[in-house]
């Protein structure tokens, strides 16, 4: 079960990320637990100064834009 | 990550050359539609059946003209910066700034404000990331000055309507106003002002992987830039273009060059202040004020008006209260203000 929390004040583009990560998810068959994360305090404590934010199993893999669908799913796989 | 074996293979080099001759043809395409340009407008008045000298065909013709000149021009500009802003990104840019002291900083940050991706949905993340990083105050404030005021689509436009000796200038009043603003704030020393539990906020120590971009991705963040920006700002743009067109055809010269002319000093600080509740962007705003030059508005005055209506605009002010206090946002609208004053005067003292 990986652990994804998608970091973002609850723009249009972080419902978006939620939304792909969730698709590449079901695509990859790894089972997920997404986590939106809206605090701001919350997100400046993991480091990034740009949402949306990615982290997998606590790490950061992304922060900034919508991510591509071809990374999500090399990160969903790592 | 020191073997990148993918880099040579031919199959890749042939997908960057064929990447490569598609922006080469895209180019050629460009250059031949800017070319089209006047005997396109020309021609769409005369099929309209519009007398071309009379006011309503001054005004069509402004537009039809104007209209596919700023697109184009706009994708260009757009494009090339979506590919510069693909070296950059906000976690990048908060390292390069966290050693950096006042002044240096402030100059640093209003720089790196134009080259760095940012929209103003996420401007209150990246204000704390940058505090809490250990940015400076001023510092961090220069850039979100500079960030949305000193963008691609207001260098753009100002290049395609006012030419470039204008879109320099305001670069660099754009970047002074930022830098000098910033400074200031610095020097004042207001961090009791942040709301208080921004100041708590300790930014972890992660590093964002960077993902690895070879040329065709480049590519492609510049046409997504396109797809993005030109998507969003389209329609204000041709408001923008129909409002400066109305103005172009109907509204008499002398009107406006006595309210906003050289002559009328009092121009300038009203122009600061009506563009603060206005909200609109760049794409709006500009082609409105290559009319109102037109009619003999001073240059001062309605880059007054501008730097306002981009920089101040009482959305963001709304979205940073969430991490400022009143007290610290009034003096941020005070001393950018201004900055913006001073731009103003200067311009109508020095381009008579």
């Amino acid at each position: 079960m990986k652990d994804v929390k998608v970091l973002g004040p609850g723009c249009a583009r972080c419902n978006t990320t939620v939304e792909m990560v969730k698709a590449e998810a079901e695509k990859a068959g790894v089972p997920v637990t997404i986590e939106k994360i809206t605090d701001y305090a919350a997100i400046a404590g993991y480091g990034i100064a740009s949402t949306p934010g990615i982290v997998i199993d606590g790490k950061v893999v992304h922060a900034g834009g919508l991510p591509k669908a071809d990374d999500l799913a090399k990160w969903l796989k790592a | 990550m020191s073997v990148h074996l993918s880099d040579h293979t031919p199959s890749e080099q042939g997908r960057n050359l064929r990447w490569l001759a598609g922006v080469v043809a895209a180019l050629a395409l460009w250059v031949a539609l800017y070319s089209q340009l006047v005997p396109f407008s020309e021609w769409a008045v005369s099929a309209l059946s519009i007398d071309a000298h009379s006011r309503a065909g001054d005004a069509v013709g402004f537009f039809l003209y104007e209209a596919p000149k700023v697109l184009l021009l706009l994708t260009i500009i757009v494009f090339a910066m979506g590919v510069v802003r693909s070296f950059f990104s906000p976690e990048r840019t908060r390292a390069l700034l966290a050693g950096n002291r006042e002044g240096v900083g402030n100059v640093a940050a209003a720089g790196l404000g134009i080259v760095t991706p940012f929209c103003s949905c996420s401007a209150v993340p990246l204000f704390i990331g940058f505090v809490s990083a250990g940015v400076p105050l001023g510092v961090t404030f220069s850039f979100l000055i500079a960030a949305p005021m000193v963008n691609e689509v207001a260098l753009g436009l100002l290049f395609a309507l006012l030419g470039w000796k204008i879109a320099l200038t305001y670069l660099a009043f754009g970047l002074a106003v930022a830098i000098v603003a910033g400074w200031v704030i610095g020097r004042l020393h207001l961090e009791h002002w942040l709301e208080d539990w921004v100041r708590n906020v300790r930014a972890g120590d992660v590093v964002v992987p960077s993902a690895k971009l070879d040329m065709v991705d480049r590519i492609k963040a510049g046409l997504d830039a396109v797809r993005d920006i030109i998507g969003r700002v389209w329609p204000w743009m041709l408001v923008g273009i129909g409002a400066g067109a109305a103005i172009h055809g109907y509204v008499p010269a002398d009107l406006l060059a006595s309210i906003m002319g050289r002559d009328a000093w009092w121009s300038v600080p009203a122009a600061v202040v009506l563009g603060i509740p206005m909200y609109s962007n760049a794409a709006g705003v500009i082609p409105v004020v290559e009319a109102l030059i037109g009619k003999g508005a001073a240059l001062g005055t309605v880059l007054a008006f501008m730097m306002s209506v981009i920089a101040l605009s009482l959305p963001e002010m709304i979205i940073l209260r969430k991490v400022l206090k009143a007290k610290l946002i009034a003096v941020f609208i005070g001393v950018v203000g201004t900055g913006i004053l001073a731009v103003g005067f200067l311009f109508n003292a020095l381009f008579t």
